[in-house]
């Protein structure tokens, strides 16, 4: 990889200890940035309305990402489908800061990703195990997340993916470097990769908590489980005073092992997002499911 | 000696890594009590707009200044730069406004216009460095109480004044040590 790919995963170190944030208008972008989001994800719909109103998920008007690039001093993402290499070209047009290929959105591609190592803007990648992950980082990416079950404010397949990673990133560094052929092997991935985690004990990029995130204690939990950062979709803005559960999710993220200032930003939130529990949602339609 | 890092959001760790390189002790800050264990403090990269909103909520903003105004030697870099600036260009940021220079912040663009280059920095290192620009600010203007120590491409990227030093760009991502060594002489 190149100096450009490098470059791409320093600007993820930056946004570490912060918290990402959907948007779906410049206003909302305003209030994400006043919050202290230390970036926005630009997008048409958030997660939640995707699943309830069905058909394709596509990536969003270049006109509305433009409009809150103007509005915001702060990093701007972007989705686009997996595998939908021109929706990528397209964003990569508009100077976004960072790509992210999501399965919030409907697959554009039944077998592939996107060739990620073909673009210069970095991109994030979601993923529920380590296999996910080295795969993605072998394509490109330049930072990972677990994908967790978005649109549900249910926090439970966030939490299962990330100790999923942990607990592989644990095994891989205990085997003894003669069976991390096999290992690479078993789990679909580049040996070259799979000994960079068998040597450091962590991915080689940053890796955020994603999907199903609501509350400043979901939040801080992702922390504690290892976590550098972490994405909220639906669960600001689809929440009753969006200001102070985002401004309060910030706080959490940095003081997630203080519980006496997680008891405090967690007072008079207002309502949290109304959740479905990911158990209620048949396996064929849970979002996780998506990618390769 | 003890130096604490500003640890409220961004590249707080690579700091530590670096300084333990050293065999330097460090703390995280994040609240005003935090700045009574450490004798320098390090501002890092991440988002000033983040960093500036929580440091002006918890009261930590106006307790660093102090310190700083009392003599604390104090280092920023990138996001930490900004927030040791006196004004920044066509901002409304908070900073904490101890260092007589103006910045601008995103001054390269987006993610598509960070860069690394090599360079010589004599007062920092007989051979070249590494400057990785994420996003970066550059320096405007400086008072003459401002010394400069580097331009790149007539655009000012690192500045001392008294005991404080900051960069536009990140030392604490490469394995270089030379930046926090000379940060520890100031």
């Amino acid at each position: 990889m190149n100096s450009r790919y490098e470059l791409n995963k320093n600007l993820a170190q930056m946004f570490k200890g912060g918290v990402i944030m959907d948007v779906t208008t410049p206003e909302e972008a305003v209030i994400a940035e006043e919050a202290g989001a230390c970036a926005v994800m630009a997008l048409e719909r958030v997660p939640a309305d995707i699943r309830k109103d069905g058909g394709v998920a596509r990536a969003s008007d270049p006109k509305m990402i433009k409009a809150i690039q103007k509005a915001v001093s702060i990093p701007v993402m972007a989705k686009v489908r997996i595998g939908h290499f021109v929706e990528a070209q397209i964003l990569e047009a508009l100077d976004i800061d960072y790509i992210d290929e999501s399965e919030v959105l409907t697959p554009a591609d039944s077998e592939l990703h996107i060739d990620k190592s073909l673009f210069k803007t970095p991109f994030v990648c979601g993923a529920k195990n380590l296999g996910e992950a080295l795969r993605r980082i072998l394509e490109g990416a330049s930072m990972i997340r677990t994908k967790g079950e978005p649109g549900t404010g249910d926090v439970i397949e966030a939490v299962r993916h990330m100790r999923m990673m942990q607990s592989e990133i644990r095994r891989i560094q205990s085997l003894h470097k003669d069976h991390l052929y096999n290992a690479a092997k078993e789990l679909m991935v580049s040996y070259e990769l799979l000994k960079s985690v068998h040597e450091n004990g962590k991915l080689p990029v940053v890796n955020f908590a994603a999907g199903g995130i609501a509350t400043p204690a979901d939040a801080a939990m992702m922390m504690q489980l290892g976590c550098d950062g972490v994405f909220v979709g639906s669960g600001i803005f689809k929440s009753g005073d969006s200001r102070r559960r985002a401004a309060a999710i910030v706080k959490a993220v940095t003081h997630y092992n203080q519980p006496e200032i997680l008891a405090e930003v967690s007072e008079d939130l207002g309502e949290a997002m109304v959740g479905i529990s990911v158990y209620d949602i048949k396996p064929e339609a849970r979002m996780s499911e998506r990618g390769y | 000696m003890t130096v604490g890092i500003i640890a409220i959001q961004g590249a707080f760790l690579e700091h530590a890594h670096t300084l333990e390189k050293l065999g330097i002790k460090t703390l995280w800050v994040k609240e005003p009590a935090d700045l009574k264990h450490i004798d320098r403090c390090i501002i890092p990269g991440g988002e000033s707009t983040a960093i500036s909103k929580q440091m002006c909520e918890s009261g930590l903003m106006q307790a660093l200044k102090k310190r700083i105004e009392e003599g604390m030697p104090t280092m920023g870099t990138c996001a930490g730069l900004v927030l040791m600036a006196k004004s920044v260009d066509k901002d409304p940021l908070i900073t904490l406004g101890v260092m007589d220079i103006q910045v601008k912040r995103n001054a390269y663009g987006r993610q598509l216009g960070s860069f690394s280059t090599r360079a010589s920095l004599p007062l920092i290192s007989q051979n070249q460095v590494e400057l990785i620009f994420i996003r970066a600010p550059y320096i405007q203007k400086v008072e003459p109480s401002v010394q400069i120590i580097h331009v790149h491409e007539s655009r000012i990227v690192a500045v001392l004044q008294n005991r404080m030093f900051a960069v536009a760009f990140h030392p604490e991502l490469t394995e270089q040590t030379c930046f926090h060594e000379y940060f520890l002489t100031i």
